[in-house]
């Protein structure tokens, strides 16, 4: 029965899209109707093909679903080398501006690749990363299979369609201009769609756990996937020009718009970047050290800290503008406030290593993982000093801000999730040990050595410009223009540059480690990939 | 899942603290206080963040919100800074508006001259920069005014008359204006062709020695009312100089054909406000720039 009913939809579906693909009025559209109608006609002949057929075997619910895991973790180590690539090509357009190819204008300047690139980073690597990590560490710590049959591969391979609309939209123009929420409104509805299967399945699964309590790493998820479908929503809510357009105008004007971007902007950060890592490093870390977590107590406390003052943090981003300065105020106490919130995550990984403080010197992935911790606690001290109204008023649109943002994604987003994935590579595919760890050892140096140079050099340029922007003389005159401030920044970004060319060549070796690793690595003895969820 | 048969369970050593009895697939908590140096910090930011919502404006209430009470706004601190420079430099700037333009020299009102070059200097990177380039050696289209080239007039007062008006613009009805013919219906391509080898000729570039001496005729029959009969150019009509080597739009082949054809619109907006309502600028800042542009080297 339920077969007829997906039959139904995937036609109707493809129906509907060729129809929209018709009357469409502008090319984005058009593209992305023929992409949904190409993929639900697909699918609706694939699910024919299956339709009563008989089940192979009887369905394994003993087991943990894992199938969606092995694909996502793939995808993650995939979509990561995509945007640390496309990072690397904005950061040198950045310094040579010929590389703004006369023949791919409107396609790959810096301003259609630099969305493409967050987006890559954050949504299809970090995302991914989260889908991935989420799936094993709900299954593992509740002792459950996933919940709703076959909804994991929904929720990853919609998720997926997602990020290639959304991608595919950035390089041709389609953008709401609203950063890091840049996909159109059908793009939005389509993860609206995914995101609440992501939160049935993520529920269901832990509503039948067998264990009595829930672990900490699953609070931090389910408060990312609830936090992110709250922000998402609101933020996107818009007014389509019409149904067969892909244009939108946004419900809020003026500075409420403003306020509302940034309030998502900021808890995009908070809850995707922040409290879904940070679940992902509560179970791989504990594991990986095979130490028990330092403290509960903590763990409980700077959760409900965390979760309770990220959300009012965002009115920092528009110091100084329209916005009046109560919110102002207010944005920047709660993300002072926050500072240790934000630690107590911090002390809670670096404090799990006593008694295996040793491991570092032989255990390259847990040095990853440490690490990524000392850049999370690096990060979350410069957020909070960078929201203060003083100091904002010099790093306040300079590179400070973009070098902030990327020792917080390279050094903790980036270096947990290669962690995570060295971890689970071997576990999902029944093999003894990694294919090579000397190999873990370079990941972990050039990814580290990438980081400094990223985070330095951001750091001189940024306050350099800073200061530029300032500098006035003795009757009150501005001493630089513009451009002398942007032609002082040309060696900083070379090095950038090189930073980033580093990081990505760590992330290369890291995915021909792991493909090693499943080709090659010697089989467990006992290789049971699925266990029993008992 | 039992605690005993967990393959991965963890394994407690001698001296660790105690757990809280829980595990989720072999992993432990210890039952460990917060630090407290930890909670401590934690208070004294929480403290300090609500003796900062008293002292800064910070609660919203029904229809406005405190307004702190240090009576701090981010644009009272800016227009404080604006006013404290506005009331320092107001007497200059009055001397500036009166005293003759060409009376402010380095010699004759060394004060005067200082505050309009800094002055000057200060509003030509943030309006001007855009289109002559920051160091004013200008662009294709935009003119070098470090060079003693004048389109329109290089002394003080021309230059001071430019930019209170611009160029060519429909804002201001002073505005300097000239429009060269467009030529590509006019003649026909071989005397474009000599003509442009004419001009090549003119500035003592490379040239079609035949062609150049043919173009002579098409050059004073056309060209020579504005450019004058020697190509020298009229600054009257804004007809530039042909025999220089100083080129506004390129002076190759190519250039130069293009300019013959389809003939050349440089704009330039007015800056004076109290000329038009475009303008941007006061008549002190407006000198001030006059003054800078002046003494870059090409003024007369």
């Amino acid at each position: 029965m339920l077969d007829y009913v997906k039959l139904l939809i995937l036609g109707l579906v493809a129906v509907l899209a060729a129809i929209a693909a018709s009357y469409a009025r502008d090319m984005i559209y058009m593209i992305h109707m023929i992409l949904v109608m190409v993929t639900a006609a697909g699918l609706f002949l694939w699910q024919l093909r299956r339709t009563d057929e008989p089940v192979p075997a009887a369905v394994l619910e003993a087991e943990y679903m894992d199938g969606p895991v092995r694909v996502g973790v793939a995808l993650t180590a995939f979509w990561g080398v995509v945007g640390f690539l496309v990072g690397v090509f904005i950061a040198f357009q950045l310094a040579f501006p010929e590389l703004n190819f006369e023949w791919a204008q409107g396609y790959l300047n810096f301003g259609r690749l630099r969305p493409l690139h967050t987006s890559a980073v954050i949504f299809a690597f970090g995302g991914t990363g989260l889908l991935a990590s989420s799936f094993y560490v709900v299954q593992r710590t509740s002792a459950a299979r996933l919940w709703g049959g076959g909804l994991a591969w929904f929720v990853l391979w919609g998720y997926q369609f997602f990020i290639l609309l959304a991608a595919t939209a950035y390089v041709l123009g389609g953008s709401t201009g609203r950063e890091y929420a840049e996909p159109e409104w059908y793009i939005d509805l389509w993860l609206t769609v995914v995101w609440v299967a992501y939160l049935l399945l993520f529920v269901g699964t832990l509503l039948k756990r067998k264990e009595p309590h829930i672990y900490v790493a699953n609070w931090f998820y389910l408060s990312f996937i609830v936090t992110v479908a709250m922000l998402h929503v609101v933020n996107n809510l818009a007014v389509p020009v019409s149904i067969w357009g892909s244009r939108s105008v946004s419900l809020m004007s003026g500075v409420q718009d403003a306020m509302t971007q940034w309030w998502y902007g900021h808890n995009a950060v908070g809850f995707f970047l922040t409290a879904g890592f940070l679940g992902m490093m509560y179970y791989f870390i504990p594991k990986q050290a095979e130490r028990p977590v330092y403290s509960y107590k903590l763990s409980i406390i700077h959760f409900w800290a965390l979760i309770f003052l990220y959300i009012w943090a965002g009115p920092h981003h528009l110091h100084y503008t329209a916005l009046p300065d109560w919110a102002s105020t207010l944005g920047m106490v709660f993300s002072v406030v926050l500072w240790m919130p934000s630690w107590g995550g911090m002390i809670n990984g670096l404090m799990t290593l006593s008694g295996a403080w040793d491991k570092l010197r032989t255990d390259p992935i847990l040095r990853m993982m440490v690490t990524s911790v000392a850049f999370y606690g690096m990060s979350t001290f410069e957020g909070p000093m960078m929201s203060i109204r003083a100091v904002n008023s010099l790093s306040h649109y300079t590179d400070w801000t973009i070098g902030h943002v990327h020792s917080g994604a390279l050094g903790w987003n980036g270096m947990i999730t290669f962690g995570m994935l060295y971890y689970l590579v071997p576990k999902l595919w029944g093999k003894e040990r990694l294919y090579s760890l000397r190999m873990v050892s370079w990941h972990y140096w050039l990814a580290t050595i990438g980081i400094v140079l990223y985070a330095a050099s951001m750091w001189v340029t940024g306050i350099m410009e800073g200061l530029m922007w300032r500098e006035v003389d003795a009757q009150g005159f501005l001493v630089n223009s513009f451009a002398d401030t942007v032609a002082a920044k040309f060696p900083m970004y070379v090095v950038r540059g090189l930073g980033g060319t580093m990081f990505l060549g760590g992330a290369l070796i890291m995915s021909y480690n792991l493909w090693m690793t499943v080709r090659k690595g010697t089989a467990k003895a006992d290789s049971t990939v699925a266990a029993p969820a008992e | 899942m039992t605690e005993q048969n967990h393959p991965e369970e963890q394994i407690l050593q001698d001296g660790d603290p105690d757990t809280t009895g829980h595990s989720w697939d072999g992993i432990k908590e210890f039952n460990n206080p917060l630090p407290r140096w930890w909670l401590w910090t934690f208070y004294a930011c929480i403290i300090w963040g609500v003796v900062y919502t008293v002292l800064y404006p910070a609660w919203p209430l029904v229809s406005s919100a405190t307004s702190g009470v240090l009576g701090y706004s981010t644009r009272g601190e800016v227009a404080a800074d604006i006013a404290t420079f506005e009331e320092m430099n107001a007497p200059i700037r009055a001397q500036i508006e009166e005293v003759e333009l060409a009376a402010i020299t380095a010699d004759e009102n060394p004060d005067l001259y200082n505050y309009a070059i800094q002055g000057g200097g200060a509003i030509f990177r943030t309006w001007c920069a855009q289109c002559h380039g920051s160091g004013a050696a200008g662009a294709i289209g935009y003119p070098n005014l470090l060079d003693d080239d004048w389109l329109w007039g290089g002394s003080i007062d021309e230059i001071h008359y430019t930019i209170s008006h611009g160029i060519r613009n429909e804002d201001d009805f002073d505005a300097r204006y000239s429009e060269m013919t467009a030529f590509d219906e006019i003649l026909s391509d071989e005397e474009i062709t000599s003509v442009v080898q004419y001009v090549r000729n003119l500035s003592n570039q490379e040239h079609d020695a035949t062609l150049a001496a043919a173009g002579e005729e098409v050059f004073l029959n056309n060209c020579a009312a504005c450019h004058m009969d020697d190509g020298t150019g009229d600054r009257f009509l804004g007809a530039p100089n042909l025999t220089d080597a100083i080129w506004l739009y390129g002076g190759d082949e190519a250039s130069l054909e293009h300019t013959v054809r389809f003939a050349r619109f440089g704009v330039m907006p007015p800056w004076s406000a109290e000329a038009s309502e475009a303008g941007r600028l006061s008549e002190a800042e407006v000198r001030s720039v006059a003054v800078y542009v002046h003494s870059l080297g090409g003024g007369e």
